[in-house]
């Protein structure tokens, strides 16, 4: 079955590289602008993974990550965080709101999906 | 290859929309009103351009953007004040990440000194304690790149593992030697005591003991010996621990790697060799039943173990956490409606409009084409059919006026590159100037905007470099040292008008007037109004500037502004209060798509002459034409010879002329200011007309700018005024004027 990833930024550049990278390893690509349209995708779709920005305008990253977190229907939903921070304390704040696991920008498409396989069931 | 090419374009295009707003919330700044909301976004639009330039491996765009960042995030966290003095630092640093990116583009260069000095300087308010020693580091890597990228420091980890393959290996040389001949050198135990964190997480233990199948076959052991009783257990804990027996090549960087996201989320503990022995008998003893063991063909095993291992996952009821869950996404639930239908834009590619476009001007033409047939029947206009083609007549208007705002982009994106212009003017200039901006959402055809931006910049400079005054002088003349230019867009009559003012001191007419007789291009005794004399500047050759500045430079005056907006159709003019200030007023159609033309008959072919070139028709009489040379004459038209142009003849449609006189001519004004009569058969009246292109649909004809319909369905060419003069020209037919023209400018 494919295998939705619902990816979450509010650069379309982001987005479209992410659309790219992971429409070419097969799977079926949700998109969302900011964390709130993120939540808004989120119920109409019911993604397999989620990849998140964290710096987005309305609702960042860790507010989207831990609004999923409480959803009893999401919260099992594996959230992988894209960060080009060098500062470690942004990915602690990221787990520490429930980020299952994280991508570094700028990603190579083989590391991109590497990461979705360590964490999608 | 061709869809990164793509996502490139489309990364541009979000620079350029990112650098807008990375400046409009720096102008807000500048004027004190940035609240954090603007420094957030304005911080993001560095970050998302820093990003996309990371994707793409732009390393200048990169360096500099990481830097901004990083006295942006300073600001966001309050380390570094929100001051008025950094926002124009900020502003300026801005300009040269918007150098960056053009030079990325491939447009333009960086000043990598301006470059480098602004990083140092962006550096000193991140961190106002650096020394300048600490600046200079950056500075010579912006001028040579190094080969090591400044990328981020998690990706130089991931990277090269380097640090991590050494140091395990020196210090384990002795126990390694040891071991070697006990157990097999590929064997490792894996000890995983996962917390409810991990869970909480997502994170899946079935999943960590897959990736370690990848490395190579395993043997998973299940410690549930801490499991409570059912009634006890709390399904939202996590009770049990895995010993995993692993076979691999790869060493124990690889295997703490499969770890890297859970690292913290479970006590982790790896080994080389079997577990020992011990360990498993007491694990074995201390529980009555015997643990559960996996020990399936490797291959099968993380499909079993997945059945076994999401305790929390399953769990139908949590206790812990119901209560406090319903209450938190309701309002979240509300929040999200909210912004969701104002949110949906559809891109669409633009040949698709271009082509509705077409169509809808075809429509257009076949509606006139119906109307005039019906109106040739002689049939009644009070009759049904008149009245259903009087509907359809305005259906047909506003479907053009609808797709004509499809294509409608508001002239935003032509202003916004303005305030970065005053700000480079007043700098090189030594004045002071404010830019205030009006209308910015007045929309106008996208044909119409990418041409906008020459004309207004030209007249931008010329606001500052020649309208306003010093800071000295103003504050002598009483007023602030900083001068006001305001650039205002609005639609007036069909017309997208754009005001250029300033409040400096206005042109001076005696100077003027005296530089223009000097220059020759007026007679020295003409009376000439203050209106006619504010508009000598639009003369060719005139420069009111003693000496040509930087800015206005390359000897361009405000004849070429004039020039290239009546290209496009248009009229400027100007008004100025000595003292007080001037204003330039540039008017242009709305669309480049239709054009308001003069349909004139010539040998039997019909024509339309571009109204905007068109100065005055008349009828000469007969003795103000005035044979030169062989073939040519010249019409007199007030103090000025003007060369008579038969378009019949240029354009190859008759061989002899027929005398000026027993047709109409029309004086028309060239791009160059240069004037031509041009003689017509007769004229039919004014028209507007669809602008069909000759050169998509046949090929690029002399003379010919581009065809039309016309309501009867005959195809009627577009003159090219200024083709039409210089092919006459260069045939020796018709000589330049014999005089000075002077013409108040209309």
């Amino acid at each position: 079955m494919t295998r939705t990833v619902l990816t979450v930024d509010d650069s379309r550049t982001m987005r479209d590289m992410l659309r790219m990278a992971l429409a070419g390893a097969g799977f079926n690509v949700v998109e969302a602008v900011d964390g709130e349209h993120g939540l808004e995708v989120l119920s109409a779709h019911r993604p397999d993974v989620i990849i998140t920005d964290i710096n987005m305008p309305k609702l960042d990253g860790f507010g989207f990550i831990e609004a999923v977190r409480v959803d009893d229907d999401y919260r099992a939903i594996p959230i992988l965080v894209l960060t080009t921070e060098s500062d470690p304390a942004k990915k602690q704040r990221a787990r520490e709101a429930g980020a299952t696991g994280w991508i570094v920008k700028p990603f190579n498409p083989e590391k991109l999906v590497d990461a979705i396989r360590r964490v999608a069931a | 290859m061709d869809e990164l090419e793509a996502i490139k374009v489309t990364f541009f295009q979000e620079c350029e929309e990112l650098l807008a707003d990375l400046e409009g919330g720096l102008l807000a700044m500048e004027e004190g009103a940035g609240d954090l909301e603007t420094v957030n976004a304005v911080f993001r639009a560095v970050h998302s351009i820093k990003g996309g330039a990371g994707a793409f491996g732009l390393e200048p765009l990169v360096r500099f953007a990481h830097v901004f960042e990083t006295l942006l995030d300073a600001v966001r966290s309050g380390a570094v004040p929100n001051t008025v003095e950094l926002a124009a630092v900020l502003l300026r640093a801005s300009d040269i990440l918007a150098d960056h990116v053009s030079a990325a583009r491939g447009l333009g260069d960086v000043d990598m000194g301006a470059s480098a000095a602004m990083a140092a300087e962006l550096e000193t308010w991140t961190d106002p304690n650096a020394s300048p020693a600490a600046a200079a580091p950056v500075a010579v890597e912006d001028a040579a790149p190094a080969p090591a990228p400044v990328v981020d420091a998690d990706d130089a980890i991931d990277d090269d593992g380097l640090g991590f393959v050494f140091v395990p290996q020196t210090i384990s040389v002795e126990a390694q030697a040891a071991d070697t001949d006990l157990i097999p050198a590929n064997v490792w135990t894996v000890s995983i005591r996962p917390k409810s964190d991990l869970y909480r997480k997502a994170n899946e233990t079935a999943l960590l003991l897959r990736e370690l199948n990848r490395l190579g076959p395993i043997t998973a052991t299940l410690d549930d010996s801490a499991m409570p009783p059912l009634e006890e257990l709390d399904p939202e804990a996590a009770y049990v621990t895995w010993s995993v027996r692993l076979e691999t090549e790869d060493d124990e960087t690889a295997i703490r790697e499969v770890f890297e996201f859970v690292d913290g989320d479970c006590e982790l503990e790896i080994t080389r060799g079997e577990a020992p022995i011990a360990a498993v008998l007491t694990s074995l003893l201390t529980v009555a039943e015997a643990p559960a063991i996996v020990e399936p063909p490797a291959e099968l095993a993380p499909v079993e173990i997945a059945a076994l291992a999401p305790v929390a996952e399953i769990t139908p009821v949590a206790p812990a956490a119901k209560p406090a869950a319903p209450a938190a996404p309701t309002p979240k639930a509300t929040q999200v409606e909210v912004p969701g239908p104002g949110q949906s834009v559809i891109r669409v590619d633009p040949e698709r409009i271009d082509r509705l476009i077409d169509l809808v001007g075809e429509l257009v033409i076949n509606q006139a084409m119906l109307a005039q047939r019906v109106g040739e029947y002689g049939i009644a206009p009070s009759s049904n059919l008149a009245m259903g083609l009087d509907e359809l007549e305005q259906l047909t208007r506003e479907i053009q006026d609808s797709v004509m705002a499809i294509r409608a982009q508001p002239v935003k994106s032509v202003f916004q590159r303005m305030p970065r212009l005053v700000r480079e003017v007043a700098n090189m200039t030594g004045k002071q100037a404010r830019l205030v901006m009006d209308g910015e959402n007045t929309e106008v055809d996208k044909t119409v905007i990418e041409r906008l931006s020459d004309p207004i910049t030209h007249m931008l400079r010329n606001a500052i470099d020649h309208g306003l005054e010093n800071p000295e002088e103003r504050k002598a003349a009483g007023k602030n040292p900083e001068g006001v230019v305001r650039l205002a867009a609005l639609h007036r009559s069909g017309r997208i008008v754009i005001e250029v003012s300033d409040d400096g001191k206005g042109i001076n007419r005696e100077r003027v007037l005296s530089i223009a007789v000097k220059k020759g291009l007026i007679a020295p005794d003409l009376q000439l109004t203050d209106e006619e004399i504010d508009n000598l500047i639009f003369l060719p050759g005139f420069s009111t500037a003693d000496k040509i500045s930087d800015v206005s430079g390359r000897g361009v005056g405000m004849d070429v502004v004039k020039r290239s907006v009546q290209a496009l159709g248009g009229r400027i003019s100007i008004t100025s209060r000595p003292g007080q200030g001037s204003t330039f007023t540039l008017s242009l159609p709305l669309t480049l798509a239709v054009l308001d033309g003069m349909v004139v008959d010539v040998a039997g072919e019909t024509l339309v002459v571009p109204l905007a070139a068109i100065v005055e028709s008349l009828r000469p009489k007969p003795e103000e034409v005035r044979p030169l040379g062989p073939v040519g004459s010249v019409l007199a038209v007030r103090d000025s010879f003007v060369p008579l142009i038969d378009v019949g003849r240029t354009l190859g449609y008759r061989d002899t002329s027929p005398h000026p006189c027993e047709g109409v001519v029309l004086l028309v004004e060239g791009e160059d200011g240069s004037r031509a009569a041009l003689v017509a058969d007769a004229i039919h009246g004014q028209r507007q007309v669809v602008i069909k292109s000759l050169e998509q649909n046949y090929q690029q004809v002399e003379g010919v700018a581009a065809a039309t319909i016309l309501g009867d369905g005959r195809v009627a060419l577009i003159l090219d005024v200024d083709a039409t003069i210089n092919l006459r020209r260069r045939e020796g037919g018709a000589p330049r004027p014999t005089e000075p023209t002077l013409i108040a400018a209309e």
